[in-house]
């Protein structure tokens, strides 16, 4: 049984005899990092791997140049290429901009540098915080470019690492636009053609604009412009109040902004877990400088000038009416990502994307214009849309790896956590509740909820952090867990044990009795599966509720 | 406020947890066990005559009279959720005390509309229970109609300061445009923001600006002085206008507690009342000896003065008295010596009740137990108002005589310094040491005359000085 994170070595037909150091004894090689492998930190992998690739070199049955070529540099691009090394392939990566893609330079890694910065800020701010420990913060202050420093210094340092690691190991960086030329053939750069068994598209995508927002890259920006923080403005609107918007929020309240949030729909934080949602509105925004705007569209931004502050026109999203129109210093538009599909050449092999996706099968293989699949050619992560997260898309480029060195593999994105970086976190793995229930009403089984508060978990209470909820939506017939939503302290951390267990398909009553140190956080987790009430048995053997292939 | 006191006294004395029922703003129903019945009647349609509307209020209780607002400290139940009748509910701090807030219906926490944190006047709507599931979403609209305040107490924004007015308040506004914070903070405090004048950039409407229409000070570094603080509504009037002087560069503002809120109304409530004092020395040679003698029982100096006090107020029952109205003496029946005890943040008067009947050791045992409560903050309302006069002892700190102040509702106030061996004369010209405690009487000349005092004090003193009495 495979698991979407079974990275153990097993021996494949693919690989040489004579391959010992390639073993699980080597040096902790699974250590995964935001989709990212240890080589990242600077660790470089045991020289003999490279004696390896040669002489997979000549094995290779038909003379292309590559066996792998991989169109994008980000995570995705990355997790492929670093997992196909591992496997023997003669690997290349095509980067038109810079290594390391959004994740590193635009996205996660400069965004968890800020929310670093804003939530120590907003402890040290919160007086009656410091007083109920004791402590006593005078005044606590910021200097702006320090923190936008931090931010870029981070993004350099992992983006190097990155760039190093694929290097030590071999695997050949072509810098240039790529683009397929047709079957197993790419082009990179000016005129550089190269031919590979397989093709991975991994181009990532950039912010979505609509239209009739006019972006100055100065008082109306989309997160690529926020992450640089060249200014901290007094009042912001945030377009799209998803997980982007909401981290952003933290960000700019901290420092001293004040937020208006404008959602299209008629909730704020469409995508979690209404439940979660509810009390996340009551902890995030509620208390904080944040007002709201919902079922409108910004239908007209118009960036500050001539001393005028930037405008922002309002119309309601149903009746399309004008609502209001807003007076802010900064707008940021997180209205969501739009796939990088252009100039791919997808003409070439008769692909027609939608809405700029690339349609994929559940294997990640490329579908063409007329519903057939297109042999070896495969496109992970954002570019393809079906789950926009860096570990989604480096997991979707090993399971291409394993599939391309032999074994079938099939990504279950049930078992994907996804997490919030506000303060407090936010994470959910799985269906939300009336997803769960929806799904129960057409399959026709019951569906159970256990939550639990972190006002209960002795470490949380030592925080002074007790505000936070865990819940988990499970089948009491059988004991599957369905979804799994935290909010509250660490909350992005504590959900793997839940992500795992969906992965490996575990019951409920197989790993209630585990027992977890205290005091920790991790105390909230055990909670649920031991407040779960499950009618089957739990098994003297490991067993699963189906096999997560 | 009578009717929710009413609720009070039954409740508390009835209910052994420190917990008060809320009264609902909707009569109760008649005959709620008609309801259930589920055979179809020809009085079913008498089930109209009972309460249509099941959406009742839930309101900020009085925890005591003194109590004008309370904060909610953390809501027990959350939104949604089912509520029996009875089960705690919401934690409000009041002026004294945190109290749980039971619910006396059965049914639903509908909507939350006072959160935590966030304080409300007494009598005002904290929350909506619904009585079915179906009742929640109406009542959710019902919240959402309120004029709610949805801010919580404002934390302070770090250093980046707003630029500068400019001439943007020359501009006028063509329509209000006021920041998040500024909207919210109109909200709690009910200032109407379309009058505020702005003088944030583009002239919009800024949280500094909403506060000085409502009078209040900021709670940060003082903003540049807003160009006309005119047009503030009647109903933010209660807030002190005065100016104060600015503040040293290093100050830190902290503001009152509920509690600290109490005390500095009482204190100025108390300047309406015409005062006097009168001092007498007590020679405590006698009582010292005696507290020597039943300090291993139990006893402390705080009962056995007390006790006395309680004893000479029983032969004086003029000093128990109180003039509520300004045109009366009002006697009270039972003579109740609150003492004043200093708690971490703030200060409070545990009432030993009745204690000219209760014997020195009963007396100490119920003393050691209010002290406790007082200092876990759970002292319930009876055992904080109900006193008829007060003691206050700063002897403990060497003290020798200090003037208290009358607290209201009460006739006298004895204020009690150390006991320090003195050299006294007597007629003949012969030195002696005794132990001497000055003792200062605040009274209420409204009521108690200089003679009816100072024949107090000497009874007092009688009794002091002959402490065997105390015992029996």
């Amino acid at each position: 049984m495979q698991s979407a994170f079974s990275l153990s070595f097993s021996q494949s037909s693919l690989t040489l005899p004579n391959r010992p150091l390639c073993s699980p004894n080597a040096a902790p090689r699974n250590l995964r990092f935001c989709g990212l492998r240890r080589e990242a930190f600077g660790f470089s992998p045991p020289k003999q791997l490279n004696s390896c690739r040669f002489q997979v070199k000549n094995r290779r049955i038909e003379s292309f140049d590559y066996d792998l070529v991989i169109i994008g540099a980000g995570v995705g691009g990355h997790g492929a290429a670093l997992h196909a090394v591992e496997k023997g392939l003669k690997t290349a990566i095509i980067e038109g901009d810079v290594v390391g893609g959004t994740c590193v330079n635009r996205g996660c890694v400069p965004s968890k540098a800020l929310l670093a910065v804003s939530g120590r800020m907003r402890e040290l701010q919160n007086e009656h915080h410091m007083k109920s420990f004791g402590l006593q913060v005078s005044a606590a202050g910021y200097d702006r470019q320090g923190v936008a420093d931090h931010a870029s210094n981070l993004a350099t340092k992992i983006r190097n690492n990155l760039t190093n690691s694929m290097k030590a190991l071999g695997v050949d960086i072509l810098t240039g636009f790529g683009s397929v030329l047709g079957p197993q053939k790419v082009k990179y750069g000016k005129d550089n053609v190269i031919t590979a068994k397989d093709i991975i598209i991994a181009t990532g995508s950039v912010p979505f604009v609509p239209k009739g927002i006019e972006v100055d890259g100065k008082t109306v920006i989309t997160s690529d412009h926020a992450l640089k923080l060249e200014s901290v403005p007094d009042w912001i609107a945030i377009v799209g109040s998803g997980y982007i918007g909401l981290e952003f929020s933290d960000v700019y309240t901290a420092l001293g902004s004040e937020v208006t949030f404008i959602e299209a729909l008629d909730q704020l934080m469409p995508g979690f877990d209404p439940e979660i949602s509810k009390l996340a509105q009551r902890v995030l925004i509620n208390p904080r400088k944040i007002d709201y705007h919902t079922g409108v569209f910004a239908s007209k931004i118009t960036p500050a000038k001539d001393g005028r502050p930037v405008m922002i026109e309002l119309i309601d999203a149903k009746t399309k009416e004008h609502k209001d129109t807003l007076e802010v210093d900064a707008a940021l538009i997180a209205t969501g990502r739009a796939p990088f599909t252009n100039g791919l050449g997808l003409e070439n092999i008769n692909v027609a994307t939608q809405r700029g996706f690339i349609p994929v099968d559940e294997r990640m293989r490329v579908i063409d214009g007329n519903g057939k699949l297109v042999p070896n050619l495969y496109c992970i992560g954002d570019a393809n849309g079906k789950l926009m997260l860096a570990h989604a898309a480096s997991a979707q480029g090993i399971s291409v790896v394993e599939q391309v060195t032999g074994r079938d593999h099939v990504l279950n994105h049930l078992s994907i956590p996804a997490a919030c970086f506000t303060h407090p976190e936010i994470s959910m793995v799985g269906l939300t509740e009336p997803q769960a229930r929806e799904k129960a009403e057409k399959e026709g089984f019951k569906v159970s909820i256990a939550k639990t508060s972190f006002k209960a978990n002795t470490k949380a209470l030592a925080e002074n952090e007790g505000e936070g909820l865990a819940k988990m939506i499970y089948r009491p017939d059988n004991g599957e867990i369905l979804g799994v939503h935290i909010f509250g302290l660490h909350a992005a951390d504590l959900i793997h044990e839940a992500s795992n267990a969906i992965a490996l398909g575990t019951r409920i009553q197989d790993i209630k009795l585990a027992v977890h140190a205290h005091p920790t956080l991790s105390e909230v987790v055990d909670e649920l599966f031991k407040a779960a009430k499950v009618e089957s048995p739990a098994s003297t053997t490991p067993q699963s509720v189906k096999a997560a292939v | 406020m009578a009717a929710s006191s009413s609720f009070l006294s039954t409740a508390s004395l009835s209910n052994p947890k420190s917990t008060i029922s809320f009264a609902s703003s909707v009569s109760p129903a008649p005959i709620p066990s008609l309801r259930r019945v589920v055979f179809c009647s020809p009085f079913s349609h008498r089930r109209v005559m009972t309460v249509r509307s099941k959406i009742r209020e839930i309101f900020m209780p009085a925890l005591s009279s003194t109590m004008t607002e309370g904060k909610i400290v953390s809501w027990i139940k959350t939104e949604g959720e089912k509520l029996a009748k009875g089960e705690s509910v919401v934690v409000v701090e009041s002026d004294k005390a945190d109290m749980d807030v039971e619910t006396f219906y059965d049914g639903y926490l509908a909507a939350i509309v006072v959160g935590e944190g966030e304080t409300a006047p007494v009598g005002a709507a904290i929350g909506l229970l619904a009585e079915t599931e179906a009742e929640i979403e109406e009542a959710k609209n019902k919240a959402a109609s309120k004029p709610s305040s949805s801010a919580v107490v404002p934390s302070p924004p770090p250093a980046t300061s707003s630029p500068a007015p400019a001439a943007a308040a020359s501009d006028g506004p063509r329509k209000t445009v006021a920041t998040p914070h500024a909207k919210k903070l109109a909200k709690q405090h009910k200032v109407d923001i379309g009058s505020v004048a702005g003088t944030g950039p583009f002239g919009r409407i800024t949280a500094s600006d909403v506060e000085a229409a409502a009078g209040i000070a900021p709670t940060v570094t003082p903003p540049p002085p807003p160009p006309s603080p005119a047009a503030a509504p009647a109903p933010t009037a209660k807030a002190t206008t005065t100016s104060s002087p600015p503040l040293l560069p290093d100050a830190s503002i902290v503001p009152f507690t509920a509690m600290q809120s109490a005390v500095s109304k009482n204190m100025i409530e108390s300047l309406s009342v015409p005062t006097f004092r009168v001092g007498y020395p007590v020679n405590t040679d006698a009582l010292d000896a005696l507290y020597e003698k039943v300090k291993p029982k139990g006893v402390t100096m705080t009962a056995l003065l007390a006790k006395a006090a309680g004893m000479a107020l029983a032969q004086h029952p003029v000093v128990n008295a109180s003039c509520k109205d300004g045109k009366s003496f009002s006697y009270n029946s039972n003579i109740n010596v609150a003492v004043a005890v200093a708690i971490n943040g703030g200060l409070i008067t545990p009432v030993l009740q009745d204690a000219d009947k209760l014997d020195l050791y009963l007396l100490s045992e119920k003393w050691k137990e209010l002290v406790g409560k007082a200092k876990s903050k759970q002292l319930q309302p009876h055992e904080y108002n109900s006193g008829t006069f007060t003691l206050s002892n700063l002897g403990m700190f060497g003290v020798d005589r200090f003037d208290a102040i009358l607290p209201p509702g009460q006739g006298a106030i004895m204020a009690v310094g150390a006991s320090k061996p003195t050299v006294v004369a007597d007629k003949d010209g012969f030195f002696s040491v005794k132990n001497k405690m000055l003792v200062n009487v605040t009274a209420d000349h409204r009521i108690v005359y200089g003679a009816d005092l100072a024949a107090f004090l000497q009874t007092f003193a009688k009794i002091v000085e002959n402490p065997d009495s105390l015992t029996l």
